[in-house]
């Protein structure tokens, strides 16, 4: 194996005192795999497991306070959809975060597109296909304009979204008008978070994903073990393979029994918002560990001048960057509007943008650039989904809504800042 | 001088692979150089030395393209040659390893030496390919110090960033490597890795421009030395015709008996 003449040398040679390095070394091994990640861990990246264990725990803890409530499939069902916005604007939020800025802008974006969407759907009557596109369209705009400020202007982009953030709920207010809500009844759009797919196509759907999951991750390991390049043990593939299908179906399952209150109604399947995210997530995944473009966002946000020396062109990473939140803050906007069936004039104000940094700082992208996946997203959209949802059932005064919310991010901003002083000082 | 056929010899039957004639540089109202003149030969390294001030490092951002000169010739090959961004340096064979290593701290070993210039399959990275290049980069130049070519680069000690980055240079086919104090934040045992991979870059055929204040390494590893005063060369010359104190009065005055700037150059 090539990886030996790297080594080989090494391990025959006095021992420095390096133990850090020591499961690199035997990475293809479980026990390096493990030894590895436990350092991972010492080293300040905590990875996922803050949110898998605020899912658990959460979890565990609202089915013994609402028993009855909280774990049946009415309400996880209604907890999924309810978190699909939330999960869409932080996937966006996570491509801004990665370069180390923040989008404060990204709710009452959501809420202008939604407001854009509604507008032309009841007062134009435009066909549904073309108020999607231009609720996306009027995304990327704002996008480049925010971005344009910030990357080519050089205002710091929390005074530029703070701004914006301002502005755009005068935007929505005057789109929609004083006090007037618009309802939005075109089948189409209401029908992503209100309708289901049919059961029988939700099956095939969830056995699509996890088959070609499983086949890419084993012809994945199966080409880099023939190459002789680095690659995890095979036992770690399937494990991960197994968790990945087991969640799949398990969802599936859930969301195949027939929730509705009463008999003669039938309401089953997977609401159509969830493989829409699913789908988002796997496109966002591949652009940003797949491509040219996600390594230079991972490199502007590590250290933007070595990106800059390297012949990167970190004013296009910049502007993309927020054209990408924005389009995405669009696409919750409009899953935010399915779900209510309307637009008020506050759409996307209030919590909607503190929920949704919660969810990608939760999920693990740090706020001080250079870390972050599209799946920290969606996982940490879960946790922020459980507590508003769980809260709710408990009917917990309003007030405390908010200071729990609140004080739910401050925790996982102090996690962050801690892990980035942990491998700070854990640097030789 | 002592040798001055070794002296001809090498300046005759060698072409500079870079040839700096009359650079000025200014920025605003100051001129950081004036009228430089220097050589740099494949399969030598050029210690480039000078107090703090006296230009080195825009100099050195003059030839990557990072500040492109005002005036004044640059060759590259024997050809006169434009160098207005980083990216024509990259495409002449030009890399520059900063004292600031320029590594991106979250990415992995791979990563960082082929970030900007990555390898793709249609529009996917071509993950394998781009780590195969780099073990066998690293194979060539007997680096032993590095444990996995997929660790995350801060997790790295000095010397093996310093590697990384040298690495780097030498993946490109760069005809010229330029390294700004390599050594500066380094122990011992990590400068003599450094300096042995500096010499085994010359050895491969490399031009190398290695900038530094330390006396001990410039002897060590260097074939040649120009010495930059006040944004000046003082002097440009193989090593064997210079010692240690005269090349500490070149910086420090910018001359040293016969070598160095004529008084009258130091007036204005």
């Amino acid at each position: 194996m090539s990886s030996n003449t790297l080594t080989a040398a090494e391990a025959s040679g006095p021992q420095k005192p390096a133990a850090g390095f020591e499961g690199d070394r035997q990475d293809n091994t479980v026990g390096g795999a493990v030894r590895g990640y436990l350092n991972k861990l010492r080293g300040g990246d905590l990875g996922a497991l803050p949110a898998i264990l605020g899912i658990v725990v959460l979890g565990i803890l609202f089915t013994i306070l609402r028993p009855g409530t909280f774990l049946t499939p009415l309400n996880l069902a209604n907890l999924l959809v309810q978190s699909t916005p939330i999960m869409v604007l932080a996937m966006g939020l996570v491509f801004v975060l990665l370069l180390g800025e923040i989008d404060l802008s990204a709710g009452v974006v959501s809420g202008v597109c939604s407001a854009v969407l509604a507008q032309l759907l009841v007062q134009v009557g435009v066909s549904w296909p073309i108020a999607l596109l231009a609720a996306i369209a009027t995304g990327a705009v704002i996008g480049a304009f925010t971005g344009s400020l910030v990357g080519m202007v050089g205002i710091p982009s929390f005074v530029v979204t703070l701004a914006l953030f301002l502005g755009f709920q005068g935007v929505t207010l005057r789109i929609i008008g004083q006090g007037g809500t618009v309802p939005v009844r075109e089948p189409v759009v209401r029908a992503l978070a209100n309708e289901n797919v049919p059961v029988t196509l939700g099956w095939i759907l969830a056995a699509v994903v996890a088959v070609s999951y499983a086949a890419f991750e084993l012809w994945r390991w199966r080409s880099l073990k023939s190459r002789a390049l680095a690659h995890p043990p095979l036992v770690l593939v399937v494990v991960r393979v197994v968790l990945i299908a087991a969640v799949v179906f398990g969802v599936t399952a859930i969301l195949s029994v027939d929730r509705a209150l009463a008999a003669a109604i039938d309401l089953a399947g997977i609401p159509y918002a969830v493989p829409l995210v699913v789908l988002l997530l796997l496109l966002l995944t591949f652009v940003l560990s797949r491509t040219t473009f996600g390594r230079h966002m991972y490199a502007v946000g590590g250290n933007a001048e070595a990106a800059r020396r390297a012949g990167i062109n970190v004013t296009r990473i910049r502007v993309m960057a927020f054209v990408i939140s924005s389009s995405l803050a669009a696409i919750s906007g409009i899953l935010a509007t399915s779900r209510l069936s309307s637009v008020t004039p506050d759409a996307g104000a209030g919590n909607t943008l503190l929920y949704a940094v919660g969810a990608a700082v939760i999920g693990g992208t740090s706020l001080f650039g250079g870390r972050g996946k599209a799946r920290d997203a969606v996982l940490g959209g879960l946790v922020i989904a459980i507590i508003a949802n769980g809260l709710g059932l408990l009917g917990v005064a309003a007030y405390l809504n908010f200071v729990i919310t609140g004080g739910v991010l401050l925790l996982a901003a102090s996690v962050d800042a801690l892990a980035r002083r942990r491998s700070a000082s854990t640097k030789r | 001088m002592s040798a001055p056929e070794q002296s001809t010899t090498t300046s005759t039957l060698e072409r500079p692979t870079l040839s700096l004639r009359g650079v000025n540089k200014s920025f605003g109202a100051v001129q950081v150089l004036h009228d430089v003149h220097l050589d740099v030969y494949p399969g030598k390294v050029t210690a480039l030395v000078g107090d703090n001030g006296a230009g080195k490092s825009t100099l050195i951002k003059a030839i990557a393209g990072i500040h492109p000169v005002d005036s004044g010739t640059v060759e590259f090959e024997g050809k006169a040659v434009q160098v207005t961004g980083p990216r024509d340096a990259a495409r002449l064979g030009i890399e520059v390893v900063y004292q600031d290593l320029a590594l991106a701290d979250n990415l992995d070993v791979v990563q960082n030496m082929f970030l900007g210039r990555e390898r793709k399959r249609g529009i996917v990275l071509d993950e394998a390919s781009m780590e195969e290049a780099a073990r066998d980069t690293l194979a060539k130049l007997s680096v032993r110090t590095l444990k996995s070519v997929r660790q995350l680069v801060s997790s790295l000690s000095g010397g093996q960033r310093q590697t990384v980055a040298i690495a780097k240079a030498v993946l490109w086919e760069s005809k010229l490597v330029i390294l700004d104090e390599p050594t500066a934040a380094l122990g011992v045992a990590q400068t003599r890795q450094v300096l042995d991979l500096v010499r085994r870059l010359a050895d491969t055929g490399h031009a190398v421009v290695f900038i530094t204040h330390n006396m001990v390494d410039v002897f060590e590893v260097a074939d040649r030395v120009a010495a930059l005063y006040l944004g000046r060369v003082a002097a440009d010359v193989p090593i064997s015709e210079v010692d240690r104190t005269q090349v500490i009065e070149l910086i420090t005055s910018g001359r040293s008996g016969e070598l160095g700037l004529a008084p009258d150059a130091l007036e204005d």
